[in-house]
């Protein structure tokens, strides 16, 4: 079903109000959570900047956005936009400016991001480098502020040296994953013909024409099967003069069975996301007061021994164990492709898993400090204000009865879908039979990472 | 005209928002201090010294950037006000008498909670007053010398067996021994010696004079003293010297000295035990003018404050015969 047949959707998707007025009130809650980080109160339960990016943005992100829209998120993200205001020499959109003017040209000096870095590997450092001080960065308001200030200044950087969204598509740390797991939404943008596309030879949804930018991700529409590089920008909506792009409800996971532009750097990410997500639940959420200590004593020697030990399981034991799985299945399954390549694939089946492990870890913390929100929104600051009226509430942890029930609901459908994953791909090549001896072991890894991270979170 | 909108709309949002954030700071700051109180570890109280003239108003806003802290100022009835993390409490005070009060941290906040002290100066024109010493310095006690009881008990002396003892004695050895200045400026194990030395008590045991000893302990004191002395050694002492007087506190072992009298090389710090109010040879060879100079004049390295400044002198005497009652068994 394409949603622009809904004439309400089309005209506010088309129109560019809509999404830049969402856009610049975001950047106005970024500019606040940076300056409640500097100025505010350095408790982190009654800071703004704290509560509204890793509690109120988290929630929304990894419950709402990412499973229902995939990269909806990038579509309103403010951290890109004073860079691209400057890039383009204007805030909203083609209208306002000079008639033929090249709108796809850049202000900046409008360079090429470097072929060797056309991947997520950096995406995968970047993510690695946050996730290394996250338990600094997720308590000290000021350390969040600075993290903040330092997306801002890359992002601007980033738009002033290449063209077009060069941070959110290879820099971005939280980009990586939206993309990854935007393949699993229920929505797509896509071309409705490509028929139409090959005789359109301007192709302006990639250069750009009067009506909007090209394509601010660097991807060409019509050559799109995945949604793991779409920023949902819809600037490929106003630029196509024939009514082309679609906005399509479809089943979720469908660009796992597309076999096409399956990389190792999105495999990576996989994993680092579900080590990441099995670490965060045993530092933030464990028991164990020695491990907490050490992830926060950045800098100390427990903190290496702590930096190594999740570097370790994150790049080597996890896909290393994977590995193992995939070369039990090979001989298993007396697969012909090489190992290498079933590596990559069967990865794929990790991406359910590792979004179902963030959403069942954020479900730990997101209702049961929630309250926290309606504080921070009355006084941001920590100073005393009571702007509407809610400064007053006491913690309430909300859903706390039902939060392991819903965890466990998620875990076990993340693993079925995981399975379900790995058997079609593995299907891909082989009949039924071999196939699901192909997907065997990588089942009982799903499963045991299951069972781990349910044991980390419930038990 | 769309892009003239649209910058419009930015600068009004996000600039106007900058500067009503700063007008609502600014206009808060008018007239009022804001009061950072963090662990002492991290700075205790920001900014620790405050000056207000006498009968005028001084607005505090309290807040917390770490742990739960309370505000209270010594020698003073204003009660102690919890200030929570990220929270903002406000209180006004006046002082009427020009001087140099103290504020502290009434909270375990951490090891070093008892640091947390500031001083609110309070100018205006100063009423004399006639400065008394204190008793250990009218009497010429050195409080830090090291000393130990030559006799204890057999077993913990008792104030009901003291009291029937006490009356056996001569009307005028007991009006003696039960006085405030004798009480005051004796150690238990003092009286006790006298009391041995006593041609008029020969007919007593050692443990009977010991349970009289007791008895004059409880004597010079009342039960109400006693409970307020209960309530404040909880709130102050206990967490250093023991619910139980033995100093085991929780931050027991953890106090060092700010300077001085290093014997670690490492630290530069000496770890400083609490006093253990239960060992007989230290407190019964302690006169209450000594305990109550250990009070009011504090530890001088050892990591014991001074409460001189906190307390009031009739709290100070109450605290000094609770100590003594780790020793005595209470009348019931």
């Amino acid at each position: 079903m394409n949603l622009l047949h809904i004439p309400l959707i089309k005209a506010l998707l088309k129109n560019r109000w809509p999404q830049f007025t969402i856009i610049v009130i975001a950047l106005a809650g970024f500019i606040l959570a940076i300056l409640s980080g500097f100025f505010g109160t350095p408790v982190g339960s009654r800071n703004f900047g704290i509560i509204f990016v890793w509690i109120a943005w988290w929630a929304i992100l990894m419950l709402v956005a990412v499973p229902f829209f995939g990269r909806g998120w990038c579509g309103i993200c403010p951290i890109p936009a004073p860079g691209e205001w400057i890039q383009r020499g204007a805030m909203l959109g083609p209208r306002g400016q000079a008639k033929g003017a090249t709108l796809s040209k850049s202000k900046g000096l409008g360079r090429r991001w470097p072929k060797r870095f056309r991947n997520i590997w950096l995406q995968n450092g970047s993510f690695l480098l946050v996730a290394l001080f996250s338990t600094v960065i997720l308590t000290q308001p000021r350390v969040t502020a600075i993290v903040l200030v330092a997306f801002l200044f890359v992002a601007v950087g980033a738009s002033l040296i290449f063209e077009r969204r060069a941070f959110c598509r290879y820099l971005c740390p939280v980009g990586g994953f939206i993309g990854l797991y935007s393949q699993l939404a229920p929505v797509e943008v896509r071309v409705v013909d490509t028929a139409v596309c090959k005789s359109h030879t301007e192709k302006t949804c990639y250069t750009g024409n009067d009506d909007g930018y090209g394509c601010p991700w660097d991807v060409f529409p019509p050559g799109m099967v995945k949604n793991t590089y779409c920023g949902t920008c819809m600037e490929c909506l106003r630029t196509c003069p024939h009514d082309n792009i679609a906005i399509n409800i479809r089943a979720i996971g469908t660009d796992l069975s597309v076999e096409r532009n399956r990389k190792l750097d999105e495999a990576y990410k996989a994993f680092i996301m579900l080590g990441a997500a099995a670490v965060y639940s045993a530092v933030l959420l464990g028991p164990w007061g020695t491990l907490k200590l050490a992830a926060y004593s950045v800098g100390t020697l427990p903190w290496m021994a702590y930096a190594t030990s999740f570097l370790t399981l994150i790049l080597l034991a996890l896909p290393g164990i994977f590995w193992l799985m995939v070369w039990f299945g090979k001989r298993l399954s007396d697969a012909s492709q090489p190992t290498k390549k079933l590596f990559i694939s069967q990865a794929y089946a990790l991406i359910p898993l590792g979004l179902t492990a963030w959403i069942a870890f954020s479900l730990s913390f997101v209702f049961a400090n929630f309250s926290y929100v309606l504080v921070a929104l009355s006084d941001p600051f920590g100073w005393g204000w009571d702007l509407i009226g809610t400064a007053g509430i006491g913690w309430t942890p909300w859903l706390t009865n039902l939060t392991p029930f819903l965890q466990v609901g998620v875990l076990v459908g993340g693993f079925i879908w995981a399975a379900i994953t790995s058997s079609k791909i593995a299907s891909e090549k082989l009949d039924a039979a071999r196939a699901a001896r192909l997907s065997t072991p990588v089942i009982g890894f799903c499963l045991v990472f299951t069972l781990t991270l349910m044991g980390l979170l419930i038990a | 005209m769309n892009e003239k909108l649209a910058r419009i709309f930015v600068i009004v949002l996000l600039l106007g928002g900058s500067i009503a954030i700063g007008i609502s700071w600014w206009s808060d700051q008018v007239d009022v201090i804001t009061l950072h109180a963090r662990m002492p570890e991290e700075g205790g109280w920001t900014p620790a010294d405050l000056t207000i003239e006498a009968g005028q108003p001084l607005h505090l806003h309290l807040t917390s950037d770490d742990v739960i802290h309370s505000f209270a100022i010594g020698q003073s009835d204003q009660p102690a006000v919890d200030i929570k993390p990220g929270e903002m409490t406000k209180l006004t005070l006046t002082f009427d008498q020009p001087g140099t009060y103290t504020f502290y941290c009434t909270r375990w906040c951490g090891a070093n909670h008892w640091r947390m002290r500031g001083t609110i100066i309070v100018t205006g024109e100063e009423v004399e007053q006639a400065d008394e010493s204190p008793l250990y310095l009218e009497l010429g006690l050195d409080i830090d010398a090291v000393h130990e009881a030559q006799v204890v008990p057999d077993e913990k002396p008792s104030v009901q067996r003291g009291k029937e003892t006490f009356a056996q004695f001569p009307i005028l050895n007991a009006q003696t021994y039960q006085s405030l200045d004798y009480y005051r400026s004796h150690s238990p194990e003092q009286v006790w010696q006298e009391m041995r030395g006593d041609e008029m008590l020969t007919s007593h045991t050692d443990q009977q004079l010991w349970d009289a000893v007791a008895f004059i302990w409880q004597s010079n004191t009342t039960p109400e003293a006693l409970l307020e002395a209960e309530e404040l050694y909880a709130e102050n002492c206990a967490a250093c010297h023991g619910v139980s007087g033995a100093g085991d506190g929780v931050f027991s072992g953890e106090q060092v000295p700010v300077t001085g009298e290093s014997h670690d090389s490492q630290t530069g710090h000496e770890i400083v035990h609490a006093t253990d109010f239960t060992d007989p040879y230290h407190i019964l060879s302690t006169s209450p003018a000594a305990s109550q100079g250990k009070l009011i004049r504090g530890g001088m390295g050892t990591g014991m404050p001074m409460w001189g400044v906190i307390s009031t002198e009739e709290q100070t005497w109450s605290l000094v015969s609770y100590l003594y009652s780790f020793q005595f068994e209470e009348a019931q």
